[in-house]
């Protein structure tokens, strides 16, 4: 037996049953018929159906049949495999084998002011949309990469060429080494998607909120293409021909998921997503989707944490992170969720066996592990026809091995693909090798895991929060009412609502809290805010981006929400940076710390959009300066554009039987020219301001707020006379020119005019203390205490146009309220508890008691992990991470930070 | 009650100054000798006279005690009555580069920075602008005294102590080049990748550079301190000579250093050169308060207005910190970031009191504590015989901003002008629109 296995070997060296009929050959014709039996093998046939002591004949690159039993023709090659196994070869939905894999360098920074395709010929505008990449045109065998997926017992893969947010088709292929034209199984086996632009050197988008904007866009233009006539457009042309195939989408978590999903659903689409291992963290939310996933097992090493400062730089999101993502097929098995594995991501294809084994230590059953690396992934990219079982007609695919798939001692040992034999593991070679990495896995024995919690990031909870029924007793409350400041009076809360406000209010069921000296007062609102999102929040590379929406990226694992909510605030409008004049759509959340995304949504809130002027827009601190707008006169010319393109398209659009290509940069604008979306502009100079306002007048729009507006007291007056709302910081000035003449009585003075005046934070630190912001209302010109307070509360409440639900304490709001320990306005008050809904998010105890619980798991991990590298596992140098706090003027490159860190990733 | 207060009652001369001056000028040197009476005075060391009596004159305080038990003799006084006022030492901001810039997004307008990375002669006080519009908007929450401070680099150069009324930077001068100012080399963190991914740079290779940086400090203070003992140099060396009072005593040593394994690594570095570091910054001080307590280390604590250092750290740490270091006995400052922002130094100290911190402890982080670390508690701080008349009156609790009330402030005895850029300007504005008002 071990005689013919290595004679067979050398046999094969050159010449096939089936070499291409059109290529030339040097020398004689060496065709052979390539029959073969393999007999007394236990024959994993699918996932379902094994045969012992089986049959497998092949001809060529067919499997002519499996059973048992069979009578052997002759003419074959008879190879005993008595106590082996065969099995399909694996199938990974998800590679990049054979084609390279650029990455755009990040040496000019997020904005060269590259504003359309580099690219040469009739293509589309932006080259981040790339759908005329076909693979089966650049694809080439690496046999190095070939011989290692092999090896780890691969046979077929899908090519992706991961370049790009439309990424064009994949081709599905088979890991011969025959010439390229005999192992395409499929040439346009899936067209791919991701949120990274890759090596596209267009600006535009920079953020992860412009691309999903991008694909949105193409999508639209790509069916506005089918039916016209005047635009030959290859991109649209080719992205409109994908459509039909298995449509792959690269996304980054689970929050990803649910955004390519969002998109997925817009267009009548199923993503298959390739996602990260997180899905765990949020698997009811996952499964919602309906999504078919492709998950990587590249499990995080676990952090080197022998000296405990080193500790201190491994947050608990990461520990958790280590242990749990283990248990991340399990988990997906047992929700239900349909997916494949993919040896992506891993250090080398020959980790995949360790890691497989370790999930199903972690729960994954033996049969969905099969299923995962065979049958799924070849229906997932289309080839199931040939690839993914052994049956009669389908390639001769398969795999030899030692022992039983998943036992931690065997061995892959012959790797046939498409009937051509390829040995993969040379006995006297590897053996002790193997057999210490066993011994190793063995001893680790310790599976006992800590429990999810929401958000999966410190001081997330281990299960929901409840609304409650409370009776807040004998407090001084600050109504905002026309009831004033009442004192000893109670508030009751019920169902999420502020059931009533008096004195000696009846308890009934509720939970009676006694607030005796103590303030109640609305939560805080702020209007200005740009915590809880994520992939950037400037998508500054033209001088409108009204088609992007925050609502696309908030991000509700932001440890600023739990901060802010220690600092009594409960609603925050996340905006669009200042790029530039016309930006982003805004989202209204409440602060409901440990819900999804969509769930912190302020339900039934009126839209709002960001504009800018001034320094940031003028581009005058930062950025090449070759974008339009660079003075305050080119910014009024941006808006005038901006509508009077809006107002034809809103006509074009209504004509009768339009044609015209849906545009959703003019789609936001349109809504602020019929009132249904509102603008807070953000702005600092006068000349500026009263520019926007003549420039409103002129073109028939409104403006809701302006933001910052720190000389809004020098054009009070006319503010006033349009109802222009004001929300500005307390006392910022001198960090910038243009904040000269920035005044602490700024909002005082447009307060005594009539302006509906609030405070903002524009920042995660300050959004923390709004309250003594507004207590500067009092020092910097005596504005009343029961005015000062509305700056946080009622007033910003009015500009959002949410006042009937919040903002002020009276019977039907939302149970949005703050216990305060002393005078609110006060720099010794502290928020004791903050309820949104009438849940209490924080509680000022509890927390106390949170991270308790916290230090004690941090233990737990830390001594894990310090188990685990003493038994040998790999480990990784925790290094400290700065968080990302963005504000009005951040600018990044959320593709650049993705390609970085990926080619650092891949490096090590 | 002192049965004096009511005949001295027509003495009593609350004068405002001018509201809305075109000129803010320094004010004159002290021409008569002044008693302030019946106020709260917060003295700065932690004490607390209820009912007191302050008397200055040319500048210094001559007499302090409590107005109840004494007799006074009113007729060679100005007499400032202040019932129920409080009475505080001119608070002192730390580490600020105030006066070195006007508008953080303006180069021309920017000081504070020089190129190079050891930079020991550069010198804060001569580019000390005693015209900028910011130091007048801090006097008038009690700020009038400030430690000006050159950033950048691994050593930065030499703060000096300055006070907030002043001609010129020679004027303003209280105690020059007080602090010799070094920036710990330290591993930078990163920012989490998307998708949680690695760091862009290796860790070993990030932990290598913050090595070599060491290593070149390790060279310049052992260089310098030879040269310190050389008697003519053969090469004249102006960096090297800048750290001569380092070594003698005379200058202190400064180190901005955040985390405890860094804190270590300073502050023995410092030891190693025999010299007492102050630490500035000090997040994870509190992890390390019995190896800083034991080397006589006093800390300037970063803004208690701050986020807190890690994701998992007490959302409120930062708040807490400096109560925390000074419950463990250590001698704490606190600061704040920036320039114009130090107007809200005093909501610092009472963001310190309101988490932990006794009121008048709180208060004397931005007071005596301050003074002592740079070296001029002799001289003020406090409200003692014998020091500068540095100090203010506000009608309410002057740490929290609902009753900050400046209504006079002295500089040296010197009856300051608290109007600012930001009074006329509300002056300017609200009575155009008062005129409009039918």
């Amino acid at each position: 037996m071990k005689k013919i296995l290595l004679s067979l070997a050398l046999v094969f060296s050159g010449t096939f049953l089936f070499a291409q009929q059109t290529y030339p050959v040097n020398g004689s014709y060496d065709i052979r018929q390539g029959m073969y039996a393999f007999t007394n093998a236990n024959i994993v046939v699918n996932a379902n159906q094994t045969i012992s002591n089986g049959t497998l004949l092949i001809k060529g690159q067919t499997i002519q049949s499996v059973g048992s039993g069979t009578a052997i023709p002759k003419g074959y090659v008879v190879i005993d495999l008595k106590g082996k196994y065969i099995y399909p070869s694996l199938v990974d939905a998800f590679t990049s084998y054979g084609v390279t894999e650029a990455s755009r360098q990040g040496a000019g920074g997020p904005r060269q002011s590259i504003f359309i395709s580099t690219k040469k010929g009739a293509y589309g505008w932006n080259e981040a949309i790339r759908p005329e990449t076909h693979v089966n045109t650049i694809f080439a065998i690496d046999t190095k990469k070939a011989d290692d997926l092999r090896k780890a017992g691969f046979g077929s893969v899908n090519v992706i060429n991961r370049d790009g947010i439309s990424r064009g088709t994949s081709s599905a292929v088979t890991l011969s080494d025959e010439r390229e034209n005999s192992i395409i199984l499929k040439p346009e086996a899936s067209a791919n998607y991701s949120f990274n632009k890759g090596t596209s050197q267009n600006d535009y988008p920079t953020s992860l909120m412009g691309s999903i904007a991008l694909l949105r866009q193409t999508y639209y233009d790509a069916q506005w293409y089918g039916k016209q006539k005047e635009e030959y457009n290859i991109s649209l042309e080719e992205f409109n021909k994908q459509q039909n195939l298995p449509q792959i989408f690269e996304a980054d978590g689970w929050q990803n998921i649910l955004r390519a999903d969002k998109i997925a659903k817009e267009f009548g689409k199923q993503y298959i997503i390739k996602s990260t291992g997180d899905e765990y963290q949020r698997i009811d939310a996952v499964k919602a989707t309906g999504a078919s996933l492709i998950i990587p097992i590249n499990f995080v090493k676990a952090y080197d944490v022998e000296d405990p400062a080193d500790a201190r730089a491994v947050t608990l999101t990461q520990m958790k992170g280590w242990e749990m993502a283990p248990t991340n097929p399990g988990v997906l098995e047992k929700a239900g969720i349909r997916f494949s594995l993919t040896a992506y991501g891993l250090d080398k294809p020959g980790d995949f066996w360790t890691n497989i084994r370790t999930a199903i230590d972690n729960g994954l059953s033996q049969k969905q592990a099969l299923l995962a690396v065979t049958e799924v992934p070849a229906a997932m990219i289309g080839i199931s026809d040939k690839v993914g079982t052994i049956e009669k007609g389908k390639l001769a695919n398969f795999i030899i091995t030692s022992d039983s798939l998943f036992k931690k001692n065997n061995l892959v040992l012959e790797n046939w693909v498409q009937g051509k034999r390829f040995i993969t593991y040379q006995k006297n070679e590897k053996d002790t090798v193997s057999k210490t990495a066993a011994k190793k896995e063995e001893s680790k024995s310790n599976l006992s895991t800590g429990s999810l919690i929401y958000p999966f990031t410190a001081f997330g909870n281990a299960s929901p929060l409840k609304q409650e029924s409370v009776l807040l007793k004998n407090a001084t409350v600050w109504t905002n009412e026309k009831e004033g400041i009442l004192q000893n009076a109670d508030v009751l809360l019920e169902n999420g609502k502020i059931k009533s406000v008096g004195k000696n209010l009846s308890a009934g069921n509720a939970k009676v809290i006694d607030a005796t000296g103590k303030h109640i007062t609305p939560g805080l609102i702020d209007e200005h805010s740009h915590i809880a999102g994520t992939g950037g929040i400037n998508e500054g590379a033209q001088s409108s981006s009204a088609e992007v929406r925050i609502a696309d990226i908030i991000n509700s694992e932001d440890v600023n929400i739990y901060r802010q909510l220690a600092g009594g605030v409960t609603t925050s409008q996340i905006l669009h940076g200042s790029a530039n004049p016309v930006g982003g759509q805004a989202q209204l959340i409440k602060l409901r710390w440990g819900k999804l995304p969509e769930e912190l949504k302020f339900a039934g809130s009126d839209g709002f959009i960001k504009f800018a002027l001034g320094e940031n827009v003028k581009q005058s601190n930062f950025g090449t300066g070759a974008r339009f707008p660079v003075t305050r006169m080119g910014v009024e010319q941006s808006f005038v554009d901006q509508f009077t393109r809006a107002k034809e398209y809103k006509a074009a659009m209504a004509a009768k039987g339009s044609t015209a290509r849906r545009d959703l940069e003019l789609d936001a604008i349109v809504e602020i020219l019929d009132n249904k979306r509102f603008i807070t502009c953000h702005s600092y100079v006068q000349s500026e301001i009263n520019m926007l306002m003549n420039v409103a007048d002129s073109l028939g729009f409104k403006i809701n707020t302006f933001t910052h507006i720190l000389e809004g007291y020098k054009v009070a007056d006319k503010m006033k006379a349009r109802g222009i709302s004001a929300s500005t910081f307390s006392d910022w000035w001198a960090y910038k020119m243009e904040v000269a003449e920035a005044i602490p009585y700024n909002g005082k003075i447009m307060h005594n005019v009539g302006i509906t005046t609030a405070f903002n934070s524009d920042d995660a630190e300050m959004a923390r203390r709004l309250n003594q912001e507004a207590g500067k209302a009092v020092l910097y010109g005596g504005v009343p205490e029961e005015d000062a307070l509305k700056f946080v509360t009622l007033n910003p409440a009015k500009m959002l146009h949410i006042d009937n639900k919040v903002g002020s304490i009276k019977a039907g709001k939302d149970a949005d309220v703050v216990i305060w320990s002393a005078h609110p306005l006060s720099i010794y008050a502290k928020a004791e508890k903050t309820f949104v809904d009438g849940i209490s998010y924080w509680d000022i105890s509890r927390d106390e008691q949170v991270r308790k619980e916290q230090n004690t798991e941090r233990a737990r991990l830390i001594k894990k992990m310090q188990d685990s590298k003493s038994k040998g596992g790999k480990t990784q140098r925790p290094v400290a991470e700065s968080p990302r706090m963005y504000h009005c003027e951040t600018v990044e490159d959320y593709s650049l930070e993705l390609n970085e860190s990926e080619r650092t990733h891949t490096h090590e | 009650m002192n049965r004096y207060f009511l005949t001295l009652f027509l003495a009593a001369a609350t004068a405002v100054s001018g509201f809305a001056q075109a000129n803010i000028s320094p004010a004159p040197a002290q021409s008569k000798q002044t008693c302030i009476l019946g106020a709260k005075l917060h003295l700065g060391n932690g004490s607390v006279i209820e009912n007191g009596y302050l008397i200055f004159d040319k500048g210094k305080i001559t007499a302090i005690g409590d107005a109840t038990v004494v007799r006074l003799d009113f007729t060679k006084n100005e007499v400032i009555q202040a019932n129920g006022k409080h009475v505080y030492p001119g608070f002192i901001a730390p580490v600020t580069n105030l006066g070195l810039a006007e508008f953080e997004s303006v180069k021309a307008s920017l000081d504070f920075s020089e190129i190079g990375n050891l930079n020991p002669h550069i010198r804060s006080i001569v580019a000390y602008n005693t015209d900028s519009k910011v130091p007048a908007t801090l006097r008038s929450n009690g700020v009038l005294m400030a430690q000006v401070t050159p950033q950048g680099g691994t050593v930065s150069g030499s703060s000096s102590v300055v006070q907030l009324d002043a001609w010129n930077w020679e004027d303003a001068a209280i105690k020059k080049d007080d602090a010799m100012h070094l920036n710990w080399p330290v591993t930078p963190k990163i920012r989490p990748g998307f998708g949680n991914r690695g760091p862009a740079l290796s860790p070993e290779l990030l932990k290598e550079r913050t090595q070599n940086s060491i290593n070149e400090l390790e060279q310049l203070f052992a260089e310098a301190k030879a040269y310190s003992e050389t008697a003519k140099p053969a090469v004249t060396n102006a960096r090297l000579a800048a750290m001569k009072n380092l070594f003698n005593g005379t200058q202190r040593l400064f180190i901005h250093v955040d985390e405890q394994k860094d804190i270590l690594a300073a502050v023995n570095f410092a030891k190693k050169h025999q010299i007492t570091p102050v630490v500035v910054g000090g997040d994870e001080a509190y992890l390390v308060t019995d190896f800083l307590k034991q080397n006589n280390v006093s800390v300037v604590v970063k803004q208690p207005h701050a986020l807190p250092n890690a994701t998992d750290d007490d959302v409120n740490m930062p708040y807490k910190n400096a109560a925390v270091l000074v419950n463990a006995g250590l001698n704490v400052v606190v600061s704040i970031d920036g320039y114009w922002q130090q107007r809200n130094l005093p909501f610092m100290a009472g963001t310190v009191a309101a988490w932990g911190l006794d009121p008048e402890k709180a208060l004397q982080t931005i007071t005596l504590n301050t003074a002592k670390v740079l070296g001029i508690d002799k001289r003020t701080g406090s409200l003692e015989m014998g020091k500068d008349a540095t100090f203010f009156i506000s009608s309410g609790d002057a740490l929290d901003m609902r009753t900050n009330h400046v209504e006079k402030a002295f500089i040296q005895g010197r009856d300051i002008n608290l109007d600012n850029l930001h009074k006329q300007l509300d002056k300017k504005f609200s009575d155009k629109y008062n005129a409009q008002k039918p």
